[in-house]
C-alpha cells in the first residue's frame, strides 16, 4: 500500500510538470498555431536567471524571480522570432522555433558553460512529509498541488477576464476578435507571457529535483509535453492537462510495473501505449470536441 | 450633411484578381445606405476594407480622418462596428461572452451592463441561451448575437454584411425591423445585402454594385422597377 501511493504521487507529480509544460505549448498553439519548441530554452532561460542571481539566497525571491523571467523571455522570443512569421506558413513557425531553440542552447553553452551547473538554492524543497501513515516527498506533493493551482488560476483567467475570453476566441478566429476592437498583438503577447509563466514554474520544479543546470535541460522535457499534447489533442487546454497527467501515469506505471532488467523499455513501451491510444483516437483525447456545436455557411 | 464615411476610389486587389474598381461612396450620419449587387460583386470587399481586415488602396475617410491604414482594431475605438458575413459568432464562447467581447473597447462597465440588458431585452431568446455556447443557436439568432454584438462597442457607423444570408423569410423580416428600428434610433448603417427587396425597405439610397464598380447609386425609391433591378437583383 505505501508503495502504491508513493507511485501515485510520484506518478502525478511527474504527471503535473509535463502538464504544465505541455499546457505552455497548448496556449501557444491554440491562438498562433505555432508549436513553440524553443519553450523548452524559455525553461533554460529561466533557469540560468536564477542559477546566476543564486547569491540572493532566498528562495522566495528566486522563485518569483524564475517565473518572471521565463514571461520576460517568452514575450520577448515572441516579438523578435515569431512576430516577424505570424502570417508565414505554420511549417516557418515551426523551423523558426527550432532556429531559435538551437539559437538559444549554443547561447547558454558560449555564455555559461556547456557542462552541468550545480544549483542547491532549491535543495530545501525536497524532504519527506508523513501525511497518516505514509511517507511522500514534499517536492512532488507540491509539484502536484502548484500545478493544480495554477491551471486553475488559468482557467479562471480564460473565464472571467475580457483578455482571457479574447483569447478563447481568437484560437478559433482571430480575425473576428480583431473586429472587436482587440489588439492582435495584444492577444498574443498574453498567450506567450502565460505560457512563459507555466514554464517558470516548471522550471522550479526541475531545478528543485535535479538540482542543476544544463544548456538543454529544457528541450527533452518539452518534447515529452509534446506527446502529451498530441495524446490530448493539439490545441485544446483541458486535453493538454490530461494529457500530461497521463504521460507521467503511463511512465511510473511501466517503470513501477516492468522487471528490473527491462528498465530501458520503459520509454520505447510508453510510446507503444501513446500509439494504441491515437490509433484508438486519432485526433487524441480531447482533440474531437473542437469540431461540436460550430455552425458555419 | 457631412459624410461619416467616404471612400474615395477604393480598390482591392486579391493578387492578380481586381475585386473592386475605383468605389467612391459616402454615407451620412443617421443614414441607412445599401450596396446591393450578385455574388462577387465586391460587396463584402469593400466592408473588408472598411473594417480594415483586407488592404485597399484608394481612401478610407471616417469622421473627418484617414483611416485607409489604420489597423482594423483601432476603427473599433473610432465608432466602426460589423456584423461580417457569415455572422463570424465565437461558436465556442457563451451568448454572455460573445456580448462582452463586443464591449472590449469600452471602459464603462454600469452602462456596458445596461446595453447588454437592453439587447438581452430586445432579442429575448439571447437571454434565454445567455449561457450557452453560441455555436448551438440557430442561424437566425446567431445573426441577431452577430448584430448585438457590433452594436455592444456603440459605434458611429454600423456595418451589415449579409444579415439575411441562409436565413427563412420569417426571420430575415424580423431581422429588418429591427434594422429599420436601429435606423429610425439615429444610427448610421451601410447594409450589404443581396435581398434588395428587404434591404430597400428603409434604406435611404442605393449603390448596386456589378464586377466591383458602381452601375447605380442614387435614391432607393428610383431603382424600385428599373431594368436594374431585374438585371442584378432578385428581389
Amino acid at each position: 500500500m505505501e508503495y502504491l501511493v508513493q507511485q501515485l504521487v510520484n506518478a502525478l507529480a511527474f504527471g503535473s510538470e509535463y502538464a504544465l509544460v505541455a499546457l505552455g505549448l497548448a496556449v501557444v498553439f491554440s491562438i498562433m498555431g505555432l508549436v513553440n519548441f524553443a519553450h523548452g530554452e524559455v525553461i533554460g532561460a529561466s533557469a540560468y536567471t536564477v542559477f546566476l542571481a543564486a547569491g540572493l539566497g532566498s528562495p522566495a525571491a528566486a522563485v518569483v524571480l524564475a517565473v518572471l523571467a521565463a514571461m520576460v523571455v517568452s514575450v520577448a522570443l515572441e516579438r523578435v522570432a515569431f512576430r516577424p512569421v505570424r502570417n508565414a506558413p505554420t511549417t516557418t513557425g515551426l523551423l523558426t522555433a527550432f532556429g531559435v531553440s538551437i539559437f538559444l542552447q549554443n547561447l547558454f553553452q558560449l555564455l555559461i558553460s556547456p557542462r552541468p551547473q550545480a544549483f542547491s538554492l532549491f535543495n530545501g524543497m525536497s524532504t519527506t512529509w508523513h501525511l497518516g501513515p505514509y511517507a511522500v516527498s514534499s517536492l512532488q506533493v507540491m509539484e502536484f498541488v502548484i500545478a493544480a493551482v495554477a491551471m486553475a488560476a488559468l482557467v479562471l483567467f480564460l473565464n472571467r477576464s475580457t483578455l482571457g475570453i479574447a483569447m478563447r476566441a481568437a484560437s478559433r478566429d482571430f480575425s473576428t476578435v480583431r473586429l472587436m476592437g482587440i489588439r492582435a498583438n495584444r492577444v498574443i503577447a498574453a498567450a506567450f507571457a502565460i505560457s512563459g509563466a507555466l514554464a517558470g514554474i516548471a522550471c522550479v520544479f526541475i531545478l528543485a529535483r535535479r538540482g542543476g543546470v544544463t544548456p538543454d535541460m529544457g528541450f527533452s522535457l518539452v518534447l515529452k509535453a509534446f506527446v502529451a499534447c498530441v495524446i490530448g489533442g493539439f490545441g485544446s487546454l483541458v486535453g493538454a492537462a490530461a494529457g500530461g497527467i497521463l504521460l507521467g501515469f503511463i511512465e511510473v506505471g511501466l517503470l513501477a510495473a516492468l522487471p528490473q532488467e527491462m528498465g530501458g523499455l520503459k520509454e520505447a513501451l510508453t510510446y507503444v501505449i501513446v500509439t494504441l491510444i491515437l490509433l484508438y483516437k486519432p485526433e487524441g483525447l480531447f482533440g474531437a470536441r473542437r469540431e461540436l456545436g460550430d455552425k458555419e455557411f | 450633411m457631412s459624410a461619416l464615411l467616404r471612400l474615395e476610389g477604393l480598390t482591392v486587389d486579391y493578387g492578380p484578381v481586381r475585386a473592386v474598381h475605383g468605389l467612391d461612396l459616402t454615407v451620412a450620419a443617421g443614414e441607412l445606405v445599401a450596396l446591393l449587387g450578385p455574388n462577387g460583386a465586391g460587396k463584402s470587399s469593400t466592408i473588408g476594407a472598411i473594417t480594415g481586415l483586407v488592404s485597399c488602396s484608394g481612401k478610407v475617410m471616417f469622421d473627418g480622418a484617414d483611416i485607409t491604414r489604420m489597423p482594423a482594431e483601432m476603427r473599433v475605438e473610432r465608432g466602426i462596428a460589423a456584423s461580417p458575413e457569415g455572422r463570424r459568432v465565437f461558436a465556442n464562447l457563451s451568448v454572455a461572452e460573445n456580448l462582452r467581447l463586443g464591449a472590449a473597447t469600452r471602459k464603462d462597465s454600469t452602462a456596458m451592463r445596461a446595453d447588454m440588458a437592453r439587447y438581452l431585452e430586445l432579442f429575448p431568446v439571447l437571454a434565454e441561451r445567455y449561457d450557452q455556447p453560441a455555436g448551438t443557436l440557430s442561424g437566425g439568432e446567431q445573426q441577431m448575437l452577430a448584430i448585438a454584438r457590433a452594436l455592444m462597442s456603440r459605434p458611429k457607423l454600423l456595418l451589415l454584411d449579409e444579415p439575411s444570408l441562409g436565413l427563412a423569410p420569417l426571420i430575415v423580416a424580423r431581422i429588418f425591423d429591427f434594422i429599420g428600428r436601429l435606423k429610425a434610433e439615429g444610427m448610421t448603417v451601410l447594409l450589404v445585402e443581396q435581398n434588395a427587396a428587404q434591404a430597400m425597405r428603409f434604406a435611404d439610397r442605393v449603390y448596386v454594385l456589378a464586377t466591383g464598380q458602381t452601375s447605380y447609386a442614387g435614391p432607393a425609391s428610383e431603382l424600385v422597377g428599373s431594368d436594374l433591378m431585374a438585371m442584378y437583383l432578385r428581389s
